[in-house]
């Protein structure tokens, strides 16, 4: 398989601190890619460099085989890379219904049209229906997004970036913070995403990592630890110390 | 079903902008007011300029959540514009020369809203600050051209469109700041309920978000913020050509506090924040300018501090019920009419204005 997303060497310090240490990733097209590793190991520094929130201090950015470095955030969405957030990002005085048209005529590039009101462009209306109901947010759509329950607005997270129809999604910790008994629609959710659609997901339960990825990235202090298929990574003695143990003190 | 969701969906999102029964009320009351009060036309002649000065801040404020100290900046510049073309008859047509003038601020509110892009609240209102202290000191700088602290005089305005000339006792200027005011109104309504008006909310709520799906948020602030300084320039024009003068306090650092002011007092975020703060602003500082000439500061101080201590939201629910009962009595006198209430419209007004 192609490699759809890669970085080279990449590095992001604060201050003196090496928060991301040459980490050269390789993401396949298509792949269920997850990246673990304990807390503080720079996974969301690394999705905020890939995504263009923050400045690499080295090292490069590649999608499809273009040097995406020094694009702009909202560029690389518009190529194709979108997120989620492991803390919600949301639009809290929107309803759902708006958010998800906004990413939709943005994606469309009508976001900027001024001369038409909201709702009258067909294609927009139509393809926010779909994805509403794919999110199971329809109930919801009317709602202020910040009265929404967490669970539904974890899902409008997940909604908004497939939204932006991306060909690489990136999930921060999908379920972080979501009831037991509602983490299965999320998870549901993200196991029923587009098998064209390249993820790379972090997260901290086990579980789902290993029922969900083909291939697993170990961070450990920013630094690329392990890279494998779970059972190698599974297997590796040095990650149940490193990373099992450290969960289990957890 | 889709299909019926498709056509509910339409229904609620075409929803926010239709037309409120409100507002036809406004909007007849503002009409009347020309034959109501014809004694009354030079106070409502500022109001109507200084309206339309507030819904410029709104836009900025209001929809895109950029505060301003400066906003006089783009005033004043629209004010010596239109002053200038007049009396050196460049464009001699009031109405051409007003969107002349406009366009001149919005040139000023683009080159500058590259300031304004990055940084706290605290940042952009020393860089707004700046900004209008700047254009103040050039004005100053060149009396050759303004007439420096003199102000400039000898400004004659041609009769509007070539047949209604300005007159002493404010009637023309009344009508012409009035419609200026309703046809800008109408642009800046159609604006916000746009795609583009919503990408704005988008991105005062979350610019971290808005960037995420793919919202270019600098071009949509620059965008706008053009925009209100445009709208600023009218406004400035039109006190130059109703006045047929300029001077330098156009520019003041008052003229932009009680700009922020005006808006607060209406509220910010639903357009007729600005309008009716200016009505209230005008016809108090009136009103109390004739009770205590001397205590005018004193009293809309103590009205600032009251709104502020009290808080816009319960001001906005009381408002909302307020609304809510006239569009119910505005129902039962023509059934039929009315569109449903919107659930949204009272709480909008409660959720917005900080």
């Amino acid at each position: 398989m192609p490699i759809v997303l890669e970085t080279k060497d990449l590095e992001k310090h604060f201050g003196g601190i090496a928060a991301v240490n040459r980490v050269s990733l390789q993401v396949e097209k298509g792949a269920r890619h997850a990246l673990i590793g304990p807390n503080g190991a720079g996974k969301t520094t690394v999705i905020n460099l890939l995504t263009g929130v923050l400045r690499p201090s080295a090292g490069r950015i590649l999608l499809e085989g273009e040097d995406i470095t020094a694009l702009e955030a909202y560029r690389r969405v518009r190529r194709g890379l979108a997120r989620t957030f492991q803390i919600n990002q949301l639009f809290l005085d929107l309803t759902p219904l708006e958010a998800v048209g906004l990413a939709i005529s943005e994606r469309m590039g009508t976001g900027g049209q001024w001369w038409r009101l909201v709702g009258t462009n067909p294609a927009v209306v139509e393809e926010i229906v779909e994805i509403l109901e794919r999110f199971h947010l329809t109930d919801a759509m009317h709602e202020r997004t910040g009265n929404l329950p967490y669970g539904k607005q974890r899902l409008l997270e997940i909604a908004l970036a497939i939204a932006c129809r991306p060909r690489v999604l990136l999930l921060d910790e999908p379920a972080a913070g979501v009831p037991e008994d509602e983490r299965h629609e999320i998870l549901a959710t993200v196991a029923a995403l587009p098998a064209d659609v390249t993820v790379l997901l972090i997260e901290h339960d086990m579980d789902s990592v290993f029922s969900f990825a083909g291939r697993i990235s170990v961070l450990v202090n920013g630094t690329l630890f392990l890279d494998g298929p779970p059972e190698e990574v599974a297997r590796d003695p040095r990650v149940k110390a490193v990373y099992l143990g450290e969960s289990l003190d957890a | 079903m889709p299909s019926q969701l498709v056509a509910q969906v339409t229904r609620r999102l075409a929803r926010r902008a239709r037309w409120r029964p409100l507002e036809y009320v406004f909007w007849l009351a503002a009409l009347a007011s020309i034959f109501l009060f014809p004694g009354r036309h030079l106070i409502l002649t500022e109001i109507a300029w200084l309206g339309l000065f507030a819904l410029s801040l709104d836009l900025i404020l209001g929809y895109a959540g950029i505060i301003s100290l400066g906003h006089a900046a783009f005033f004043g510049l629209g004010s010596y514009a239109a002053a200038l073309l007049a009396k050196h008859a460049i464009i001699t047509e009031p109405v051409l020369a007003l969107l002349a003038s406009g366009a001149c601020a919005a040139v000023l509110g683009f080159a500058t809203s590259f300031l304004v892009l990055r940084g706290s609240d605290l940042t952009r209102l020393m860089v707004t600050l700046g900004v209008a202290l700047i254009m103040r000191e050039i004005a100053n700088q060149i009396p050759e051209i303004t007439g420096g602290a003199d102000g400039l005089q000898g400004v004659i305005v041609a009769p509007i469109l070539g047949m209604f000339d300005f007159d002493i006792f404010g009637h023309v200027n009344y009508a012409y700041c009035l419609s200026v005011l309703f046809v800008l109104f109408l642009l800046a309504r159609r604006i916000v309920y746009s795609p583009f008006g919503l990408s704005l909310r988008a991105v005062k709520g979350n610019p971290l978000r808005a960037a995420s799906i793919g919202i270019s948020v600098n071009a949509r602030l620059v965008a706008v913020y053009t925009l209100a300084a445009f709208y600023a320039g009218v406004a400035g024009a039109l006190l130059a050509q109703t006045t047929a003068f300029a001077s330098l306090d156009v520019f003041s650092l008052e003229r932009s506090a009680d700009l922020l002011l005006v808006l607060i007092i209406g509220g910010t975020g639903y357009l007729y924040g600005g309008l009716i703060g200016a009505v209230i602003f005008k016809l108090m500082q009136d009103w109390i300018a004739n009770l205590t000439p001397q205590y005018w500061q004193f009293w809309i101080g103590l009205v600032l501090v009251l709104i502020v201590l009290i808080g816009r939201d319960r001001i906005g629910q009381w408002s909302g019920g307020l609304r809510a009962l006239a569009e119910q009595v505005v129902r039962r006198i023509a059934p039929g009419a009315m569109s449903p209430l919107a659930g949204g419209s009272g709480k909008e007004v409660a959720g917005e204005g900080h």
